[in-house]
């Protein structure tokens, strides 16, 4: 029967959401169990929120002032002395998931699997490649653990109802000091988070300037969206990357996403495949953007937005 | 510090709309234009800078695959590489196998830096950083958005999902780099013909020692599912009104 260990995602004081989908897809495996692992300084908070996620059996804490930070080499040894008796580790496609589970893979000796979008058996994923242009089917071998990231789009968060045991446990594995956290500067606001947000707004290169983008923004409060961006936006530095949404930046699954003045390459689809409803505000009729929106609009974005924003009482 | 290795991909070009066969077992790649996954040229361009900078000495640029890969290479030795190892393989691979052959190579060279990019777009693992810097039980900065060298330490910006994150590491460490890092250069026409007497060794995985026998099996591949054909509308108020159909506002 398997066992699945579930790396948690957090920033010292709350849980990430991303934990409560990693969550979710592990559910399709059928497991015995699913623990939760939580690495932290001091670990009470986030580990009262994991105990809640449904579906987990135990919430298992490791403290140590080593890891007041999310370094993959520091955590790597701690997640892969704890793996023993699990069938599956889990980590969320995040860039915390994404640094830290191929570190853990490597030391268990195991392929990893990245981007679980569905799951057929126990061993059995699909995942996408190619920019999500292409879905493979692939088989982990059974005598061997699982490590797998989740992608975010494809899964709801669980609920939390439950109430599981939590458990602090001893983890002797030797730290390296050849890494250290500086600092992390993020572009904090108020606005809802890119990922988690249920409507996004992203704007592109047509916007021209970090100035322009403003109506990208007053849209967006508007509608109480998050925002977003195109790569060609970022790079040009109207916005700050973690905007960035496609194949590079963040994949995201709102249910309204509003494209303006963005073209539609195939590397900023990706990010929004799994999107309820993309709407698309474009000058040029024939932008690929157009053949993937449910809702096109042809026209000047720096008329239509203001107008739109104007009607939106 | 000495040298830097740089990890050279042959992926299908970015451009290219791939298409999966009709018979499920993989992607057409019959006449589709080949070229250096993206992230890699930017990994050879901030190693090259930092050969230029008087930082390091030497820069070797490494390829797992099939013969054909000499022809990434050679452009890398036209960027401005020293030499280039093809490590020939025409089975497929899978991600552990490539980064215990990297492993096998760091060993050999001792570079300072390994820089690889963040990920091959074919497909899409982001794992052969990581995974080189476990076994090689070296530190690791992935998504690099900045690095700057001090003795030998490394400072490293990422690009996280909140933000930049800056982080320390002491050398040697593998970095896996994101798109802002730089911008790779053009290669000219007279680097190529340069590149042309540059030295390309070529070695098998079996002279290797590694064993990569592949351990995850590819069952199938499918196109994803379509998104249907959508609806025009003609002005805000058409918008508007469709959104409101769906529910949505
Ligand atoms: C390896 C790799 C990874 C990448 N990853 C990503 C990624 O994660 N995310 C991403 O977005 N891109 C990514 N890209 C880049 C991608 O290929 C495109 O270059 C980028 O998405 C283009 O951004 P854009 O649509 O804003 O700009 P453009 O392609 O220049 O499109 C601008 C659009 O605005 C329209 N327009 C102009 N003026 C107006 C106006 N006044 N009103 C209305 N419309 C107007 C134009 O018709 C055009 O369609 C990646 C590329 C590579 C090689
Ligand atoms: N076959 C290969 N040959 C050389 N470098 C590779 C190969 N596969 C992966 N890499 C390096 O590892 C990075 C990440 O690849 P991946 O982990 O497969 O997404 C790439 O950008 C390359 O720098």
């Amino acid at each position: 029967m398997s066992k699945i260990l579930i790396i948690a995602e957090h920033d010292g004081r709350s849980l990430n959401q991303s934990t409560a989908k990693t969550v979710a897809c592990a559910t399709g495996v059928s497991a015995a169990s699913i623990d939760i692992l939580v690495m932290a300084e001091s670990a009470g908070l986030v580990a009262a929120e994991a105990a809640k996620l449904d579906a987990v059996s135990r919430v298992l804490t490791v403290e140590n002032t080593a890891n007041a930070n999310a370094l993959a080499a520091t955590l790597a040894p701690q997640v892969v002395a704890l793996a023993a008796g699990y069938s599956h580790v889990f980590g969320p496609s995040t860039t915390f998931g994404r640094d830290l589970m191929p570190r853990v893979a490597a030391l268990l000796g195991v392929n990893q699997i990245s981007d679980i979008m569905a799951i057929l058996d126990s061993h059995t994923f699909k995942r996408p490649i190619y920019a999500g242009n292409v879905v493979l089917t692939v088989k982990a071998p059974s005598d061997q653990p699982v490590v797998a990231t989740v992608r975010m789009a494809s899964y709801q968060p669980v609920a939390s109802n439950s109430q599981a045991a939590i458990e602090s446990v001893s983890c002797s594995a030797e730290i390296p000091a050849h890494t250290r956290y500086i600092d992390l500067k993020s572009g904090s606001s108020d606005r809802p988070d890119l990922q988690t947000a249920t409507k996004v707004v992203s704007g592109g290169r047509a916007l021209a300037s970090s100035e322009n983008f403003k109506i990208i923004f007053e849209l967006a409060d508007k509608l109480g969206a998050g925002v977003g961006a195109s790569r060609a936006a970022v790079d040009a530095g109207y916005v700050p990357n973690e905007m960035q949404v496609g194949q590079t930046g963040k994949i995201i699954a709102p249910e309204l996403y509003l494209a303006i003045g963005i073209s539609g390459a195939i590397q900023h689809l990706t990010g929004i495949k799994d999107a309820g409803t993309i709407v698309a505000i474009n000058k040029d009729a024939e932008a690929p953007i157009f053949e993937v929106a449910d809702i096109g609009l042809v026209g000047d974005l720096f008329s239509i937005v203001p107008e739109l924003t104007a009607a939106l009482k | 510090m000495d040298k830097i290795l740089v990890g050279l991909k042959r992926v299908v070009d970015y451009n290219v709309r791939v298409r999966v066969k009709a018979d499920g077992t993989g992607v057409e790649t019959d006449g589709v234009k080949m070229s250096i996954n993206p992230f890699d040229e930017i990994a050879l361009e901030e190693a090259l800078r930092i050969k230029e900078r008087g930082e390091a000495n030497e820069v070797i640029v490494v390829s797992i695959g099939p013969a054909d890969a000499q022809q990434q290479l050679r452009t890398g030795l036209a960027m401005g590489a020293d030499r280039a190892i093809l490590i020939k393989v025409d089975q497929p691979t899978d991600a552990l196998g490539r980064a215990r052959a990297l492993l096998e190579i760091a060993k050999r060279e001792n570079p300072g830096l390994v820089i690889l990019g963040k990920q091959a777009i074919d497909d899409d693992n982001s794992q052969t950083a990581q995974m080189l810097a476990a076994l090689w039980n070296r530190p690791q900065a992935t998504f690099a958005s900045k690095l700057e060298l001090n003795g030998n330490m490394a400072r490293v910006v990422r690009e996280v999902d909140v933000g930049l994150e800056t982080i320390e590491i002491d050398l040697p460490a593998v970095i896996s780099v994101d798109l802002r890092l730089n911008e790779p250069r053009y290669v000219k026409l007279p680097d190529i013909m340069k590149a042309k007497k540059k030295p390309l060794d070529e070695i098998s995985l079996q002279d290797l020692g590694v064993s990569v026998a592949p351990r995850l099996e590819e069952l199938r591949f499918e196109p994803p599912a379509e998104r249907q054909k959508g609806v025009m509308v003609e002005d805000v108020a058409g918008l508007i009104a469709a959104l409101k159909d769906k529910g949505l506002l």
